[in-house]
């Protein structure tokens, strides 16, 4: 067998384990959603229901929360290959531990980030945003939570070891998110306001795709530490 | 065959105070060595400086008196931004090479970049206040300067939530060159995002200043220099002490006699 056949073989195993595990437990997959639904409904109800207040600070509070909701599902994308010792079966595998990082944050991705972007248009109009900026918003969120699931799986992968990761990973990875939120967010409020929002997404893009390559080395680096 | 062996090349001098560096014994006799004349130089520099800036050069035109809080804000801007870009240095070589001594290095940098940091924001509230009329604004700079503080505190945080302190060291390293990645996105974004929400934002620094002002600040940011450098090298003597407290190399750098101990002192 060809060692191209055997990684792409070993890529559509290990994902369909992870999308396996996460449906035999679906009332779970459901966390992230309800929180951040949760999480959105509290601030009409902390700051008032004025139209025009809640527009202008909807794209912050949907990414916000959805930074928030990224964050705490994270926590489990390694944890119980951690504890059960299938992480290190991984790493004595012979097959690259950046696929297997790769791999495990697009399953995360799949069951925690993506109900986020198909839940997205129901908030914001909880939230009043301008129909103008609702494909922005959905596209900002579309092509950024997996950046999220990127960068928050070196942090995980560096706290995975740890008892009481969870907390911790927050302070890691939240400073490393700020561009993320900012250009996201700008996108939105530029759709809003009838400006051209093109160059946010493209950083947006730019951003997938440079997480996307450098990251999952990070993470195997990660994992690796969090394993000696 | 002796040209052969005339020419084999030998080990320059550099290289091998390099390799003795790695060393924790001929580390910690050096450092110990270093370490006066570092707090001298920062003492005499900093007085110098000081002196020149708080009472010999004049008032600022606009500002009066209070923008002599720059001889300490701007050597901590500068340090805590230099000293990041250090720690992630050595970060990156402990990692490659994996030498203690660059591992121990790099987390006893952290305290000390965020400790700048701190300096920089704290100095720099008291010094908006009487000339931007608030304590704190979304300034560009001064975001990514808190930015910069959370990145150092996260780098702490993850070195001591390891029992284990060299895969403590390892794992923080390579988050401190995660961050360094990040930190030019994180500063040009910050600095982006501010000029699309705020009409406009007062520049800290004049394009313009004046000889006598400016002598002052160059000799504090060297100062500051030799701050770090004592500073860095005393955390790194502790932190090896406590770390090899049962190792007999610690025995003979101290000078106790190995008997002694075994007899009166408990290590």
């Amino acid at each position: 067998m060809t060692q191209s056949a055997s990684i792409s073989r070993a890529f559509f195993a290990l994902l369909r384990r992870d999308l396996l595990l996460a449906f035999r437990r679906r009332t779970e997959l459901l966390y992230p959603v309800m929180f951040l639904l949760v999480v959105v409904s509290l601030f009409p109800l902390g700051i008032g229901p004025g139209p025009d207040l809640l527009a202008r600070i909807a794209p912050g509070v949907l990414w916000i929360a959805a930074l928030l909701a990224t964050v705490i599902s994270l926590d489990s994308l390694f944890r119980s290959d951690f504890e059960d010792g299938t992480l290190e079966q991984y790493l004595i595998s012979g097959h690259p531990l950046t696929l297997i990082a790769l791999t495990k944050t697009l399953a995360h991705w799949l069951v925690a980030g993506l109900p986020l972007v198909l839940l997205s248009p129901l908030l914001a109009i909880w939230m009043n945003l301008p129909a103008q900026a609702m494909g922005v918003m959905v596209a900002s969120l579309a092509l950024a939570t997996p950046i999220l699931s990127l960068i928050g799986a070196i942090g995980v992968g560096l706290t995975v070891s740890l008892r009481r990761g969870g907390q911790l990973l927050s302070l890691l990875v939240f400073p490393l998110y700020v561009p993320v939120l900012i250009i996201a967010t700008g996108g939105i409020m530029a759709a809003a306001d009838g400006l051209p929002y093109a160059a946010f997404l493209g950083l947006l893009l730019a951003g997938l795709i440079t997480s996307l390559t450098l990251a999952p080395f990070a993470t195997a680096a990660a994992l690796k530490i969090s394993l000696s | 065959m002796n040209t052969i062996q005339e020419t084999k090349p030998r080990k320059n001098a550099l290289v091998m105070f390099i390799h003795k560096m790695g060393s924790p014994p001929w580390f910690f006799a050096f450092a110990g060595k270093l370490i006066p004349w570092m707090w001298l130089l920062f003492g005499v520099l900093s007085a110098w400086g000081l002196y020149l800036g708080l009472f010999r050069a004049p008032p600022d035109y606009l500002q009066g008196e209070s923008f002599r809080i720059m001889y300490i804000h701007v050597p901590a801007a500068w340090m805590s931004m230099l000293i990041y870009g250090l720690m992630a240095v050595m970060g990156f070589i402990a990692l490659v090479w994996r030498i203690r001594i660059m591992e121990i290095l790099a987390m006893c940098s952290a305290p000390a970049g965020a400790a700048f940091t701190l300096a920089a924001l704290v100095s720099g509230a008291l010094w908006g206040r009487p000339t931007w009329g608030t304590y704190w604004v979304w300034d560009a700079r001064l975001t990514s300067e808190l930015v910069l503080l959370f990145l150092y505190l996260g780098v702490m945080g993850l070195y001591s939530a390891h029992d284990e302190p060299r895969k403590a060291a390892r794992a923080a390293c390579l988050l401190a060159l995660v961050g360094l990645v990040n930190l030019p996105i994180i500063h040009f974004s910050v600095k982006w995002w501010n000029t699309l929400h705020q009409d406009s934002s007062i520049g800290i620094t004049g394009s313009h200043i004046h000889v006598s002002m400016l002598w002052p600040l160059l000799i504090m940011a060297v100062a500051s220099k030799f701050f770090y450098a004592a500073n860095l090298l005393t955390r790194a003597r502790v932190m090896l002490l406590q770390q090899d407290l049962r190792k007999g190399w610690i025995l003979d750098a101290l000078n106790l006699d190995k008997g002694q101990s075994s007899n009166g002192v408990k290590f």
